[in-house]
């Protein structure tokens, strides 16, 4: 398999960011209680995930090699002040496309899957198109780990929960059979990492 | 008044039924279940007997211990649980030592199915979920099988059954042998697709015998308690996917025959997938539902780290049915659209 296949493959199966890193919680948790509002997140992440790569890479070939000891804190104000300012200009552009992706970005901005992204992406030495595809298969992976969560949560709200289980817990206990489920594809094509 | 109350019947609909109740259904599954887990004891001997009473009375125990516990009225003689409970103990490997099966049989039935309402409720085949959770927390003793046919089986077992709780098993090499898809896997050896069919290789206690799985398949379907259209998809999809590979690159890849009888496929087809709660509602839905379940597990199975991925399959596609149900959605008598 080529190398970026293998990327992507592995992105948004074998290691995905929420159901096999474990990274991006707060989200996947806050805005999966609804199809529709799940999918556009999961939009909104792929979005935010390629700016997240893009200014990894540049800070990373431009400026970390003179000042190695800035790398966290730079990728995360770099990349905040990027989205905030893509948001700002979306909001401008174009409206519609605001209204529907624009509140969950400040949402995402922050969080530990955006760090995750930039700094595996610089672990591993991805190049720049590499990096891309990473970005999408990171971003497509949340996507596809939202859209399933809030497929069950919508039938687990028509279902005679116990007291004790409700909300959160049942959540949590959810998204670990997802997470189960996706052990399966440990390992696909010979990946190890 | 008394008189009028036995010739005039107030009800409301249905007012004709088939009959079909859910401990009818259930006490039917199990029956088709029956001649399955007696070949595994014949095959595994007593090993095999005391993993299938394990995960039985477990699940049957943390039913009834829950529904006292929620203050529900009991649903034991339902039958469902009992269902659960032996379709857990099938996919176990026989040998397994006794605590860590009652331990998965209590997350069966706690976690899989109560956690979620009870009967009715569950996302994915309750279980399914137990057996998961055993493969995560105990990989060795999950993938530690027991060889057919033993000539000591009736008179001993292996002293890996009764480990102390939270002890970990010892295993003699000498009783261990690899299943049919971890032969082929990791040593390229091919079992004869007659051996297959009869169940006369290792694996879990009831996943051997094909041809009993699909007679106790065809009794259900026959009976219209189980929905054939599930397992027939799985099979065409993994028939075809596996034949074209296997015409592609002979070496690469197994025989069609081989993948359909070997391992988990005919159990989890026939009785998992078919999970009235788990699986979609539309026949078009199924059909989509058992081929993503037949193309998950030929690419787990080819590509992936594991031999077997038929749970994996399962439970993944248990996870997509609601999207499933959504997308196949029939059209509401007299409107045009989708959205009525």
């Amino acid at each position: 398999m080529s190398n970026l296949a293998w990327i992507f493959v592995s992105a948004v199966l074998v290691n995905n960011f929420t159901l096999s890193y474990f990274l991006g919680l707060c989200p996947f948790f806050g805005v999966s209680s609804r199809l529709e509002t799940a999918f556009r997140l999961g939009l909104a992440n792929i979005f935010v995930m390629v700016i997240t790569s893009v200014c990894a890479w540049s800070l990373e070939t431009l400026v970390l090699p003179h000042a190695p000891y800035l790398r966290l804190i730079s990728f995360i104000v770099v990349i905040a002040s990027t989205v905030q300012f893509v948001e700002m200009v979306i909001k401008k552009l174009s409206p519609a496309l605001f209204k529907a992706l624009g509140i969950y970005l400040p949402l995402i901005t922050t969080n530990c899957g955006i760090l995750g992204l930039a700094l595996f992406q610089t672990s591993r030495g991805y190049g720049f198109f590499e990096g891309l595809v990473f970005a999408v298969g990171a971003g497509m992976g949340m996507t596809l780990a939202l859209v399933l969560m809030a497929g069950l949560r919508e039938e687990a709200e028509l279902s005679d929960v116990p007291k004790v289980a409700r909300g959160i817990a049942l959540n949590l206990i959810i998204a670990g059979m997802l997470a189960m489920a996706f052990q399966g594809f440990a390992g696909l094509f010979g990946s190890a990492a | 008044m008394v008189s009028v109350a036995k010739t005039l019947q107030l009800r409301t609909s249905p007012h004709v039924t088939s009959g079909a109740s859910v401990d009818l259904i259930m006490r039917h599954v199990v029956w088709a279940l029956v001649p399955t887990a007696l070949f595994g004891v014949y095959a595994f001997g007593l090993t095999a007997a005391v993993t299938l009473s394990a995960a039985l009375a477990s699940c049957l125990l943390a039913e009834w211990l829950l529904c006292k516990w929620s203050e529900q009225p009991s649903t034991l003689s339902d039958w469902s649980v009992a269902v659960t409970g032996l379709l857990y103990g099938l996919t176990l490997p026989p040998g397994l030592p006794v605590w860590m099966t009652m331990l998965g049989g209590f997350i069966a039935v706690g976690l899989g199915k109560h956690l979620f309402g009870g009967l009715g409720y569950n996302p994915f085949n309750p279980a399914l979920v137990g057996r998961a959770v055993m493969q995560a927390a105990f990989p060795v003793g999950m993938t530690t099988w027991h060889a057919a046919f033993g000539s000591g089986r009736f008179s001993s077992v292996p002293s890996s059954l009764f480990t102390f709780p939270f002890a970990a098993p010892e295993y003699t090499d000498a009783l261990t042998s690899a299943t049919p898809l971890a032969a082929w896997k990791f040593e390229h050896n091919l079992a004869a697709a007659s051996d297959l069919v009869m169940g006369f290789t290792t694996g879990s206690t009831g996943e051997t015998s094909a041809v009993l799985i699909l007679l106790g398949g065809a009794y259900l379907a026959a009976r219209k308690m189980m929905n054939w259209r599930i397992p027939l998809s799985i099979f065409v999809t993994v028939a075809v996917l596996t034949f074209a590979l296997h015409l592609a690159s002979p070496e690469a890849y197994p025989t069609a025959p081989f993948m359909l009888l070997s391992g988990g496929l005919m159990l989890g087809a026939v009785f998992m997938a078919t999970d009235m709660v788990a699986s979609p509602m539309t026949t078009l839905g199924v059909v989509i539902y058992g081929a993503l379940i037949g193309v998950l597990t030929v690419t787990i199975r080819l590509w992936g780290g594991m031999p077997e991925g038929v749970m994996y399959a399962i439970l993944l596609a248990n996870a997509v049915a609601p999207h499933i149900d959504r997308l196949v959605r029939p059209t509401v008598y007299g409107t045009s659209g989708r959205k009525a």
